[in-house]
């Protein structure tokens, strides 16, 4: 080595040093991340990024004439309550209906899956206490979030070419299948980052990601809300959200990649801020520190000990469903409007039963979103007995004068009796929201409930039963909620549909009317499970 | 006297593993019954049978008379258990899991409560995430002390304890015994186990390889003794009770038999002495010695062993 003879070179060395070894590990850490989620990831990608690729076929067979699907987005497009669930329809190909039918779809839980990735990679690390002994490593203080994004950006990128070539193979390929991907994965990546800022905020990971999927559902609503008031993405609120940027790429129809440009901005914007809080705080600790507590406690019975550890995300499900509810409840007087004097759209109007009729129908629908966002809350609830065991806090409980069935209660009370809390909330919300109807309105909302209750009786069995493969409970809600978004828009087959325990619910309010039937059957399908899941947990082993 | 625990060929397989192998175990009331092993022995396995948390494959046990999978609610009112690795809940304080653990049981002292909070030097408001490893053991040692119980089950519980609370750790097990409490304590570390105990069961590969007082046990103990001395060491290898004699120049390092110490020391002391450190013996070591070479032979009893021990 020759002397350095400037100070200068040595600076800018000890500079670039110091840089790389905030990143020290990022590699390792990296294949540890991918290796951890090599059955969860590639699961995400292909069954999200497949759905985009059987929404297409699907809908190139439905509507195989160009002028089928005119009528189909001019019917879309006249109704503002239509327009706010799944937005406005820019071009009539099969792409464009792609694309509006799966864009914010698509972004949303692109979103939901980075935010899973990047918490489980950072807070709930430090959280448990792995992150120290992975830092004590040669690990620099940056690179566990760095892999976490790259983790993340890998999924998204993955995502993107899943998006495209499916696409490109259900005959919907070229610039629009490039854009389309591009947006939902940005959106996925954007979200990712805002996981990132939120896990450097709070010591539990459990919130982290709370926070953010109530950013992502803010984000919804603000898209839904701006769609409902212009017909072409122009609203200030669509711009708002990061998921109405999806939306106005507008894929296949003249794509605006600037609007990606837009996206990729707010990553890096974010990106900076998550890495600078990252940089600047304790391993393990929070910007928000935990305050002390009481030095006496007054919870003595296991339902207080499960309301006190489940009352915090019930109160967030609880406020959400309300505004949510709210905010829907104003975009339904819309349901019935048409934009313009097309004597076709007013066809179609008649033929989808008028004034009260779409009104009913646009009610129907929300309170249907509204059951199977519930039923994520009920696996979520249930799956705490899960959790609790598997951290080991169940065991000295149940090393307690409790009973199996007793400590179990306590959760489920809540799991069960919080989505009747949520769709109650949501129900009035809807109805304050709309201005009419409240008995109507909140009787369809309950109705819902039966449906959530069997999805949290199969997640209460394959707890109690299997409980290695307890976590699948995702997936079947997972699959019920894909049913009820994709189903009827690519005339799914009945027998495909009736898996999913919303489809035997009575359409409510208006429809058919009330039909205690399957409402009854499917209560009493939910106890039956409730119970077997409940005496299997009894008779097993508790893990360790 | 009548027995708190009573467990006679205990098997419990997880999968093809073996956990428990025809396991035996008897603790009388009022007694302080350490429970010894290796690692992955089966010590925790034995005590989540007891508590009803695993169901036995087959084998009789009894727990205060009852069955502690059938009976598990009822005996667990007269039962307090502290987990080698106590996890808390993040959001609640130590203090509220004190009482929350004390209801879940017959009750709670509340003198007794303030007493322990206050031995332990914990603080009661902070909370689950922020406790260090030692201080979530004292937060499951002071519920566990301070429950009105019948039945102690200590798993590890000392696991990063400091030793000053080591210290009032033991006294505390003492108190529990001069109440008449019955106390079955899992623990690794032989001299914590020796001051308490007053009898003793050692356990390996799921069975028990020798049950008895600690007196009976004695040929077990052997202290570690290194030590660098002044002058070259002289006759060390003749004295008895002296093993694994390692001489490095004026280094030495040897096992001795605990009642064969004084004639080392006297030897070491004549060579003269610059540093000496002295450890009991692992429990890992003591296995090592005495049942890793002669495992063929499955010695099923003390005597067996003092004979492959000489």
């Amino acid at each position: 080595m020759t002397a350095v003879t400037t100070t200068a070179p040595a600076d800018a060395r000890r500079r670039t040093r110091a840089a790389t070894g905030q990143l020290a590990g990022t590699w390792t850490l990296l294949r540890l991340a991918l290796r951890r989620d090599r059955v969860m990831l590639p699961i995400w990608v292909l069954a999200l990024g497949g759905s985009f690729s059987s929404v297409g076929s699907s809908i190139a067979s439905l509507y195989d004439t160009a002028a089928q699907r005119a009528e189909l987005a001019a019917s879309m497009n006249g109704n503002s309550s239509l327009r706010a669930m799944y937005g406005p329809v820019f071009d009539d190909s099969v792409g464009g209906l792609v694309s509006w039918r799966m864009a914010a779809f698509g972004a949303v839980l692109a979103a939901v899956m980075s935010l899973i990735v990047v918490i489980r990679h950072t807070r709930e690390e430090e959280e448990t206490g792995r992150q120290e002994m992975l830092s004590a490593a040669m690990v620099g203080r940056r690179a566990p979030l760095t892999a976490a994004l790259l983790t993340a950006l890998i999924a998204n990128g993955a995502l993107a070419l899943v998006v495209a070539a499916g696409l490109a193979g259900a005959g919907a390929g070229g610039a629009g299948a490039v854009a389309l991907a591009l947006a939902v994965a940005g959106t996925g990546v954007l979200f990712a980052c805002t996981a990132a800022i939120a896990a450097q905020f709070t010591e539990s990971a459990r919130l982290a990601k709370g926070l953010t999927a109530a950013v992502i559902g803010a984000a919804f609503v603000l898209k839904a809300a701006g769609d409902s008031a212009a017909d072409d993405g122009s609203s200030v609120l669509t711009w708002l959200s990061p998921i109405g940027w999806a939306e106005n790429v507008r894929a296949y129809a003249d794509e605006r990649w600037w609007v990606l440009l837009v996206l990729a901005a707010a990553v890096a914007v974010q990106a900076v801020l998550a890495y600078a809080l990252a940089g600047r705080r304790d391993v393990g600790m929070s910007f928000l520190a935990t305050r002390p507590g009481p030095a006496q406690g007054r919870i003595a019975t296991a339902f207080g000990l499960a309301l006190r550890l489940q009352r915090g995300a019930l109160t967030g499900w609880t406020l959400s469903f309300a505004v949510v509810g709210v905010a829907f409840g104003g975009l339904t007087g819309g349901a019935a409007d048409l934009v313009g004097d097309n004597a076709k759209t007013r066809e179609i109007f008649e033929r989808m039963g008028g004034q009260a009729g779409l009104t009913d129908a646009f009610l129907a629908a929300m309170v249907s979103v509204l059951g199977m966002v519930a039923a994520l809350y009920i696996v979520a609830s249930v799956l705490r007995l899960h959790g609790e065991e598997t951290a080991g806090r169940a065991e000295p409980v149940l090393a307690g004068a409790v009973s199996r069935t007793g400590w179990a209660a306590g959760h489920l009370v809540i799991a069960f009796g919080g989505a009747a809390l949520l769709m109650t909330a949501g129900g009035l919300g809807l109805a304050v929201g709309y201005g009419h109807e409240l008995p109507a309105v909140l009787g369809a909302s309950l109705v819902q409930l039966p449906a959530i209750w069997l999805l949290g009786g199969v997640t209460v069995l394959l707890y109690g039963a299997f409980p290695k493969a307890a976590v699948a409970a995702w997936g079947v809600a997972g699959i019920c909620l894909a049913l009820g978004w994709l189903g009827p828009a690519v005339d799914m087959p009945q027998a495909v549909m009736g898996v999913s325990p919303f489809t035997h619910l009575p359409k409510l309010p208006g429809g058919t009317g009330m039909e205690w039937g399957p409402v009854l059957t499917l209560t009493a399908v939910a106890a039956v499970l409730v119970g077997a899941g409940v005496g299997a947990l009894r008779r097993r082993d508790v893990l360790s | 006297m009548t027995k708190a625990i009573t467990v006679a060929g205990l098997h419990k397989s997880f999968g093809r593993t073996h956990a428990l192998d025809g396991l035996d175990l008897t603790v009388e009331a009022g007694e302080v019954h350490g429970f010894l092993g290796p690692n992955g022995s089966g010590k925790s396995t034995t005590i989540r049978v007891l508590l009803g948390l695993l169901r036995a494959d087959s084998g009789a046990a009894q727990l205060l008379g009852r069955d502690p999978w059938r009976d598990a609610v009822e005996l667990h009112r007269k039962v307090a258990y502290v987990p080698g690795d106590v996890t808390l809940w993040r959001n609640l304080s130590g203090g509220e899991v004190i009482d929350l653990y004390g209801s879940l049981r017959g009750g709670l002292d509340r003198t007794r409560r303030a007493d322990l909070v206050d031995r332990f030097e914990l603080d009661p408001t902070k909370k689950g995430r922020t406790y260090s490893k030692g201080n979530r053991q004292k937060v499951a040692l002071v519920a566990a002390f301070a429950s009105d119980v019948d039945l102690l089950i200590l798993d590890e519980p000392t696991s990063g304890l400091d030793p000053l609370m080591e210290e009032v750790f033991q006294d505390c097990v003492a108190e529990e015994r001069a109440r008449g409490r019955t106390v079955l304590l899992s623990s690794h570390i032989l001299s914590e186990v020796e001051t308490l105990c007053d009898r003793v069961s050692i356990i390996r590969q799921g069975r028990t390889v020798e049950t008895g007082s600690l007196a009976d046990m004695r040929h077990l103990t052997r202290t570690n003794i290194s030590a660098e001395l002044a002058g070259p060491p002289n006759g060390l290898a003749r004295l008895p009770g002296v093993h694994d004699l390692e001489v490095q120049g004026l280094r030495v390092t040897l096992q001795v038999d605990t009642d064969k110490l004084d004639a080392v020391l006297k030897s070491l002391t004549a060579s003269g002495v610059r540093t000496l450190t002295s450890t009991p013996p692992t429990l890992e070591e003591l296995f090592l010695r005495h049942y890793a070479t002669d495992a063929a032979d499955a010695p099923g009893s003390g005597e067996d062993a003092e004979v492959a021990a000489r």
